[in-house]
């Protein structure tokens, strides 16, 4: 990691990043990996967070699916530990909650294989700013 | 200096800025009731950690009450101290520390000296609601040599604290737990004898409840004056003799010394003597070893130690044994006057009046409470009989009189007896800070220079500020003298001699503040600072009045010499009279 | 690829659950299976939508269809209607409450604008231990365009427009504390960020630094700059060794990066952060006892003035701020003091996060611009009262807060509301209660808190704060009187005047509020002995039911004090006098016989 050595450089990263899907940040163009974030704030990893994000690590790789797991912080939803996001290429992601193994399992085979959604979605109940819009 | 006008209380007044609400109250007059709070000006110490909440007012414009004692005067501020609202406030905070605090005022030992006990007569308290149920936090009673240390009455004032790490330095005391179970104790809650504390007493000299008190060893004096069979001699240090009076309802500043002497034989000990006696003979002692080290180190010698130390002051010695183990050579090996006095006593003069040292029982009569610990001290004793049996404090001694029934305003002067009884003024002002090292100049000088002084009031030496200096012409050499008082201020003319850099070739301490006279068992001054300065004054008074001034002139040191230890400084002398010091380091955290 | 072309979401929160959700569910399953669709289009449950006036819900996906208060006969005409013939039901969509209009898309809902996440906006989106997400998201683009398009004072003017208040509890004008500390004068100068979170129940900033820590960098950065101070400390809580450790993971990561330490971006400006950990002291969320505990003192409050802007760490000119507070700052610099001011009421501006805990269904973490009331955030974000219970009240600012009741439910949340309500905002956490919660009972236990935590400098909050505990312990006893309550109130009133700090100060607040919304229940608790809410055990009574009584004496046989007489076959009694409320008659009885009142 090499230092920044300006603002501008600054700008020049940020749009770097965000075309990269390696940030896991962006999934939109069909064809991109689907991308699973797991709740790893204290209440989610006392739930049994880390569990749930080994078997996603291990099981999508063994079942095939390219996919990016990574961790995230708390979502809110602290009633339905372990929560997850699943972003399918091309659409709006998805909150999961009350995820055990066996859902875990069940939203791979059949939400992220073929779309067929699962039982425990959390509606998302809030609205996020964006910093890039001056505007709200 | 930028000046504020506010109004306390109707009344308009104007003060320079950063003055405190209470301050300027109390120049108009408003005498705004104060706990925690401690002023004593002269010294530069003041305690306000604004804890006790008693010193509240109303303040235009703020939500809650103000702690006076603590917050600035602001220009246009109307500040009122005696509404309904602050009434309650403090008669309501005065409850909750009655509320956990021991009922114990009939046998407390500070029952009518007692600065909470005034305070709650004063607010007019009559019951603590809920009492019945009130928990009450209690501590483990911790008695060391010299100080008894009763947590129970603790008020958390902070006063004990600041002393011991600010103004001594020597840190045994902090404040220590959380919430009710509060208190201010030595690290680990230990006993104070496993801490570094010096025993110097300033916490005892400044704690306004019964929680910090000396140790009464009245009872045991008793005993022995009661006892057929002993021969109770007692010695009285020259710091006793201006500040008893004030026990007695007398000025500050009163001498008392003849109707001391009355009450003490009125009481029954056989034989009162004086322990400026002995000061003249520490003069002797030390001044002899000072001037063989000086001329061995203005000839080259760099085996001889310049700077020379004091060490009559046991909190003192207490402190550089934990501190600065490794200046063990610096300090004189003379002992401490009521030292050198016990030892003179139980030898010298058992032998002349046959009696053996065993049925021979020596009191003394200090302002000091570290004097207790130093009788003590293992090397003080001869096959486990002390030199100095025991060692009472000014206010018990005040406090023995009364219960004797004896009015010592109505009593005549008396003498002293002899031998042990004469004394010079050199001996007098041991008791103030700057007096040992003149003492020791007025005898140096002329032992030294073989002429005769013509000043005899180094006035240069004198003064209340912490740390002093002059330089005395010793007929052409000019010698540096440094003095300090407060232990804080000794560390920092130590840590220039550890370092090489001091200048001085004798330096003295006093570990209490103004020197003995403000010794830990004197009268509480209670923040009356003006208390010390007239004690000083009458020391410097009574050294004026004395025949006699230089010690090397006292007739019975002269014979004490003749007759049974020959010279200063000899065989005999430094087998009876000089001591040796111990590293105590261990007992310091030292962090790197 | 998904076989199904069309997904409805039936709410299963509890609210709409209760509203008969399942019904709704199995009858849609029904429909479907007669039209033989049930093969393209899937029902789904969901969780809470956060919309629970107005359940049971059901969304028509994708085109986002929001359907409110359906009722399970309604299965039919949604099927019929929306899925088949491609027609909303438009009696069921929701209607505007402005225009009256109906919405067909949901996504124009303002409702959904109840939450608005600015401090908590990485959250859940990023991995926090990845500097490169925070940047892909706008990360540091604030501190570069202070360090390179503004001055010191313009930077503190936006704050100060903003509006923002401290989020830590006392709601002082940030932007004015950066102005006093940057107008005293000092070689040195200290940015402090107050991550100790003391408060029980609370978990915002634990959140915050967990799962979006750069946010909190960036702010100090920006502070240092506009208040003239190189030196950055975080004072964070040992107990939160997950937010310890991502925050270390941040600052190296940003030190690489050279966005922290010297000559950031190049401007020649030099700012590091250090941690310093906190050892278990409430008292040291307090600025004064934190500053004293980072200098390696006791953590005691001292007297204020100074104020660390003046004279702080180490005697030197010091900001200390919230770690919520921080977090909104970059968002403030990037959007303007005009956008975060348009949030909010007229005195207190942005929003709030909240940890939602207590007696409701969706406990957890919200952010509402202030303004929104007691009531939105308990009955539809929080989804209920759990259990169907009724709601009592809600404790707002943990022990330092007040409690308030249900005449409070419609208050807009915001610093001064509250504070007029007989509560104060505190750092967050809400903790809501129901009619099984005891008043007495909960002021108990705060103060419980509260006695604990004192430091024990002042007395009025050492011992102070002890007696009105002990006095509410009596209480709850039945050993209390009426002039028990005057006298809670007295104590309360001179605590709350007399303490050095503000653990002190607001320690009785439980109390006071409770006395004020709730007197009757502390009356019943002194003059008849009774505890309403049957929480107070010693106020409890066990009464024999005579109807189920059947005599078969196995609770006389079991009652360790003998309190129960009675003959064999007949009707037993329990002698209250003597009856030590243990339970085990209750439980011994096969019968149900025994009941408590």
């Amino acid at each position: 990691m090499s230092k920044i050595k300006s603002f501008s450089d600054l700008k020049k990263k940020r749009e770097e990043l965000k075309r990269s899907t390696e940030a896991g940040i962006s999934a939109v163009e069909p064809g991109a990996p689907v991308q699973v974030k797991v709740a790893m704030a204290t209440c989610g990893i006392a739930s049994g967070a880390r569990n749930v994000m080994e078997f996603f690590l291990e099981q999508l790789e063994r079942r095939n699916v390219a996919a990016v797991v990574s961790q995230t912080g708390c979502m809110g939803y602290c009633y339905a530990e372990p929560t997850i996001e699943v972003r399918l290429p091309g659409q709006e992601p998805v909150v999961f909650g009350f995820v055990d193994l066996k859902r875990a399992d069940q939203i791979i085979e059949k939400y992220i294989k073929t779309g067929e959604l699962v039982d425990g979605i959390i509606p998302v109940n809030y609205e996020t700013i964006d910093l890039m819009n001056k505007e709200d | 200096m930028e000046t504020i006008k506010l109004t306390i209380d109707n009344k308009e007044i104007d003060v320079p800025k950063g003055t405190t609400i209470y301050k300027a109250a109390k120049e108009l007059g408003i005498d705004i009731p104060t706990l925690c709070y401690m002023d004593l000006h002269d010294m530069n110490i003041e305690n306000k950690p604004a804890g006790c909440r008693i010193c509240v007012a109303e303040v235009s414009g703020r939500r809650n009450l103000a702690p006076t004692c603590s917050t600035n005067c602001e220009q246009g501020m109307v500040v009122k101290t005696h509404t309904p609202r602050v009434l309650n406030a403090r008669r309501t905070v005065m409850e909750f520390i009655l509320s956990d605090h021991p009922k114990d005022c009939l046998i407390c030992a500070k029952s009518g000296n007692c600065e909470l006990q005034a305070m709650a007569h004063r607010l007019g308290i009559r019951e603590i609601p809920g009492a019945e149920y009130a928990e009450v936090s209690t501590y483990r009673e911790d008695t060391s040599p010299s100080i008894i240390r009763d947590l129970d009455k603790c008020i958390m004032c902070r006063r004990c604290e600041m002393m011991c790490n600010e103004v001594q330095t020597v840190g045994a005391l902090s404040a220590v737990n959380r919430g009710f179970m509060a208190t201010v104790a030595p690290a680990f809650e230990q006993n104070l004898e496993h801490s570094t504390c010096t025993y110097c007493g300033q916490c005892v000299a400044v704690c306004p409840t019964g929680a910090l008190t000396e140790v009464n060893h009245v009872p045991s004096v008793l005993r022995a004056l009661v006892d057929p069979s002993k021969t109770v001699v007692v010695q009285t240090a020259p710091a006793v003799r201006v500040a008893l009076g004030e026990e007695f309802g007398l000025e500050p500043g009163t001498i008392v010394t003849g109707k001391m002497t009355a009450a003490l034989r009125a009481l029954g000990f056989d034989y009162v003597f004086d322990t400026d006696f002995a000061a003249d003979l520490t003069i002797m002692e030390e001044g002899t070893e000072f001037l063989e080290r000086l001329t061995r180190y203005l000839k080259g010698d760099k085996n001889a130690r310049i700077p020379i130390l004091t060490s009559c002051c046991p909190g003192w010695v207490n402190f550089f044994e934990h501190y600065f183990p490794d200046l063990k050579d610096v300090p004189s090996t003379a002992k401490s006057p009521q030292q050198m006095f016990g030892a003179i006593a139980k030898t010298y003069f058992a032998d002349k009046i046959g009696v053996n040292r065993k049925d021979m029982v020596v009191v003394s009569i200090m302002p000091c409470l570290a004097k207790k610990y130093e009788c003590q001290r293992d090397e003080f004793s001869v096959d486990g009989n002390p030199d100095v049996d025991f060692s009472i404090s000014t206010r018990e001694l005040a406090n023995f009189i009364k219960q004797a029934n004896i009015d010592i305003s109505n009593l005549h002067d008396e003498e002293f007896d002899s031998p042990l009884g004469e004394s010079t003024g050199a001996g007098v002002i041991f008791g103030a800070t700057g007096g040992v090292i003149e003492a020791a100049c007025r005898t140096a000088y002329e032992l030294y220079t073989g002429k005769k002084l013509q000043r005899l009031d180094f006035t240069e030496l004198r003064g209340m500020e912490g740390v002093r200096s002059a330089t005395i012409d010793f007929d052409g050499l000019p010698l540096n003298i440094g003095i300090a008082h407060g232990l804080g201020n000794a560390r920092k003319l130590l840590n220039d001699v550890r370092s090489g850099k001091s200048q001085f070739h004798a330096i003295e301490v006093m570990a209490c503040p103004g020197g003995c006279i403000g010794g830990g068992g004197q009268p509480l001054l209670h923040g009356n600072s003006e208390i010390l300065k007239a004690r000083a004054t009458a020391i410097y008074e009574e050294d004026r009045k004395k025949p006699l001034r230089k010690s090397h002139e006292n007739p019975f040191i002269i014979k004490l010499y003749e007759e049974f230890l020959g010279k200063p400084n000899s065989e005999k002398a430094h087998h009876l009279l000089h001591t040796h010091y111990f590293n105590k380091q261990s007992k310091v955290i030292i962090k790197q | 690829m998904s076989k199904y072309n069309r997904h409805l979401l039936v709410c299963g929160g509890t609210g709409c659950h209760a509203s008969e959700s399942d019904s709704i569910v199995c009858n849609l399953r029904d429909e479907l299976e007669a039209k033989d669709l049930a093969d393209s289009v899937q029902v789904i449950i969901t969780g809470c939508f956060g919309f629970c006036g107005k359940g049971p819900i059901v969304k028509v996906m994708p085109d986002n269809t929001f359907y409110v208060e359906v009722k399970p006969d309604d299965a039919k005409e949604i099927i019929e209607e929306h899925i088949i013939k491609g027609r909303k039901v438009t009696r069921l969509l929701y209607k505007d409450p402005l225009s009256n209009q109906p919405i067909p898309d949901s996504a124009a809902i303002s409702q959904f604008r109840k939450q608005l996440r600015i401090v908590l906006r990485n959250c859940g989106f990023i991995n926090p231990e990845n500097i490169d997400e925070y940047i892909a998201r706008e990360g540091y683009q604030a501190l570069g365009k202070v360090l390179t398009e503004m001055t010191p004072e313009e930077v503190i003017k936006e704050v100060k427009d903003s509006g923002q208040r401290g989020r830590g509890g006392a709601g002082f004008s940030t932007g004015l504390k950066w102005e006093l500390a940057r107008r005293n004068q000092s070689d040195e100068k200290y940015v402090v960020c107050n991550a100790d979170e003391g408060d029980p129940g609370a978990f915002m900033d634990r959140s915050v630094l967990e799962g979006d820590p750069h946010s909190v960098l960036e702010a100090m950065a920006i502070c240092g700059f506009s208040i003239g101070a190189s030196n950055g400390l975080i004072y964070i809580r040992a107990e939160y060794p997950l937010a310890i450790e991502r925050l270390k993971i941040a600052i190296n990561q940003a030190r690489e990066y050279g966005l922290l330490g010297s000559d950031i971006l190049g401007t020649g400006f030099n700012f590091d952060i250090k941690l310093r950990y906190g050892a278990g002291a409430f008292v040291c969320g307090e600025e004064t006892a934190l500053i004293h505990s980072m200098e390696g003192l006791r953590g005691e409050p001292t007297v204020k003035p100074p104020f660390p802007a003046e004279a702080g760490y180490r005697g030197k000119p010091t900001n200390v701020n919230n770690v919520e507070t921080f977090a909104a700052i970059p968002a403030i610099i990037l959007k303007g003091a005009k956008w975060f001011s348009s949030i909010g009421t007229e005195k207190s501006k942005g929003t709030k996060v909240f940890a939602l805990a207590g007696k409701i269904n969706n406990v957890g973490l919200i952010e509402v611009p202030m303004g929104t009331t007691l009531r939105e955030v308990i009955f539809e974000i929080g989804g209920g009262i759990r259990n169907g219970k009724k709601f009592k009240g809600i404790q707002t600012g943990g022990p330092s807060g007040g409690c308030l009741s249900d005449k409070h439910l419609d208050t807009p949340i915001d610093f001064d509301n509250l504070l007029a309500a007989g509560s104060i905002m505190g750092s967050g956490a809400m903790i809501v209660l129901d009619e099984d919660d005891c008043m007495v009972s909960m002021a108990k236990f705060f103060l419980e808190f509260t006695v604990e935590e004192s430091c024990g400098k002042c007395a009025p909050c050492r011992i102070g704060n002890k007696r009105l505990h002990e006095l509410l312990g009596q209480i709850c006893e039945g050993k209390g009187s009426l002039e028990d309550l005057d006298r809670l109130r007295n104590m309360s009133i001179v605590i709350k005047d007399t303490a050095l700090c503000g653990l002190g100060q607001t320690s009785p607040n439980p109390v006071l509020s409770m006395l004020d919304n709730y007197y009757d229940e502390y009356v019943a608790h002194v003059t008849d002995k009774k505890c309403p809410a049957g929480q107070c055990r010693s106020l409890m009574e066990y009464v024999i039911n005579a109807e189920n009584c059947v005599g078969c004496t196995a609770c006389a046989r079991v009652c360790p004090v003998n309190a129960i007489s009675g003959e064999r076959k007949e009707v037993h009694l329990i002698n209250p006098a003597i009856c030590i409320k243990c339970g085990a008659c209750m439980e011994k009885c096969k019968f149900d016989a025994i009941f408590i009142r």
